[in-house]
């Protein structure tokens, strides 16, 4: 799916923000990326999807080094990667039908595409009778959904969601955990950072841990805290 | 495809104006504005160009005025010597019966005042052409010296201070146009600025999910298009209504004083158009351009 090779960041004001890192991800599986804050999590997902160039190294996605993407090209990659961000950004003066229709207009889909495809998405998360709400009308965990949901709608290869459990109670985490479960299976790769050891924990999954820019811990079926 | 994408910026950039009324109505009046002022610029350097033409047309010849008491004969003979000499082009004779009614007729209703007259003060006249201004000195003196001469006028620094003043008012003019197309320019490039800061979670979202770059700038290009124009379309109804009331009022009641006219504005309409709305979409993309060059860099 994606390598990163010898990746280094170094911000403007000499910030370290990722030092010497290599990693792989493979094509469907689904990894967590823990660590504090400042550990670097939030520029890997910068370097991801080509807001910032690292200082030095690789970034191998889908056999092409995105390090060297034309500004042209920035846009094509971008349609590969869907991000769900902590704060969600939605649009709060569209309707949820309008917050993921808008996500599909963007990249120039038919409005007969996006009839047929925004009602599945929304069942795939559940908010099929709150299409016409507006997003400060539903709670925390439905808007949750809806940032999935439009995430999801133009079929990334990979999803990468950061703390998506950060601000919802645990039963709502475990339902959002489900939604996520459900489009690994289809076959979409998962990157998810997280602070949230209880879903780490139960999950099983792969755990990569950073500190201060560097991986100090890579483990399949991890757990949040170092494996004994 | 690309009708949804016409679609998608007509959309969004009319959404954009009626968002931000209050803006796009300060925008508007600011380019109308700067165009009206430019205008009126614009306006002086056509007419001081056209006047300076007439004016220049009419004194770069060298009038030479005959002796009331000469014979006919001699006139000939003055004719024939002074196209003799080198660097005239042509000399055209002007009885002085001739330029009585030349001045009649340039009086209009006036010229009735002229008819009280008893005896003609003006005198005959030769015209003298020359092939070029440098010959006028030499030309002049040698007329001069010949008998039979009331008097040589030539208005060559009346010429040359006509053209050096009109020069002066079209390089000013320029500057001033100059200044005023950066000054329009940093004021919808403002507008845009603030119509961009407040979608910028939308454009931010556009460029994450994978929007193409003309997907995303298209609409405030479009939205600074609209603006400009309309702009435009203001000042030259301004302008334009303006300048045919300045004219119709001066060359009623002024030309018999000033003895020129001024460009009628259906002259000059069209070529204003044109002119108005290529500098209001100009100004109007540049603008945007510029704003969101500062803003989109995610």
């Amino acid at each position: 799916m994606f390598e990163f090779s010898n990746v280094t960041k170094v911000y403007k004001n000499k910030f370290t923000a990722v030092n010497d890192i290599s990693f792989k991800i493979e094509k469907g599986s689904f990894s967590f990326i823990v660590g504090k804050s400042g550990a670097g999590k939030t520029t890997l997902i910068k370097l991801l999807i080509k807001e910032v160039d690292p200082t030095e190294g690789k970034i191998i996605f889908n056999n092409q080094d995105i390090t060297k993407l034309s500004h042209r090209q920035i846009p094509l990659h971008r349609r590969k990667v869907g991000v769900i961000f902590q704060d969600f950004r939605l649009l709060d003066k569209k309707t949820v039908y309008e917050n993921i229709a808008f996500a599909m207009e963007m990249v120039g889909h038919t409005p007969k595409n996006i009839r047929r495809e925004v009602p599945t998405v929304l069942s795939m998360v559940g908010l099929s009778d709150k299409a016409n709400n507006f997003p400060n009308e539903l709670a925390g965990g439905e808007q949750q959904r809806i940032a999935i949901a439009r995430a999801v709608v133009n079929k990334p290869d990979l999803i990468i969601a950061d703390e998506p459990t950060g601000n919802l109670d645990p039963e709502t985490s475990y339902e959002i955990m489900k939604i996520f479960s459900e489009i690994n299976r289809r076959g979409t790769t998962v990157l998810m950072v997280t602070h949230d050891r209880a879903i780490v924990d139960t999950m099983k999954k792969r755990v990569i841990e950073l500190k201060n820019g560097r991986i100090i811990r890579d483990t399949e079926e991890g757990d949040y805290y170092h494996d004994l | 495809m690309t009708s949804r994408i016409f679609k998608h910026t007509f959309k969004q950039g009319i959404q954009g104006i009626m968002r931000n009324r209050t803006m796009s109505l300060a925008s508007i009046g600011s380019v109308a504005s700067v165009l009206v002022i430019l205008g009126l610029v614009l306006m002086v350097i056509l007419n001081v160009n056209a006047i300076s033409m007439s004016t220049k047309e009419t004194f770069d010849e060298i009038f030479v005025y005959l002796d009331d008491h000469i014979s006919n004969q001699r006139i000939r003979q003055i004719g024939e010597e002074i196209s003799s000499i080198e660097g005239t082009l042509a000399v055209v004779y002007q009885s002085k019966e001739y330029a009585l009614n030349q001045m009649k007729e340039e009086w209009g209703e006036d010229g009735r005042l002229l008819e009280g007259l008893v005896n003609n003060p003006l005198p005959n006249t030769y015209v003298v052409q020359l092939v070029d201004v440098s010959y006028a000195s030499r030309v002049i003196s040698l007329i001069e010296q010949k008998d039979g001469i009331e008097e040589v006028k030539y208005y060559k620094d009346i010429v040359e201070r006509l053209i050096a003043t009109a020069d002066f008012i079209q390089y000013f003019g320029m500057v001033v146009i100059l200044i005023l197309l950066l000054v329009s320019i940093f004021i919808i490039q403002n507008t845009i600025k603030i119509t961009v800061a407040s979608r910028k979670i939308e454009i931010e979202l556009m460029q994450y999910i994978g929007a193409s770059n003309g997907f995303v700038r298209g609409p405030f290009i479009f939205e600074g298009i609209v603006l400009g124009l309309l702009g435009s379309l203001l000042a030259i109804v301004i302008v334009l209504n303006g300048y045919d009331y300045l004219v119709s009022f001066t060359n009623e009641k002024m030309f018999a004083m000033l003895s020129f006219y001024l460009i009628p504005a259906q002259n000059i309409a069209f070529d204003f158009l044109i002119i108005f709305m290529t500098i209001g979409v100009g100004i109007g993309i540049l603008g945007s351009i510029v704003s969101l060059k500062k803003f989109l860099n995610v």
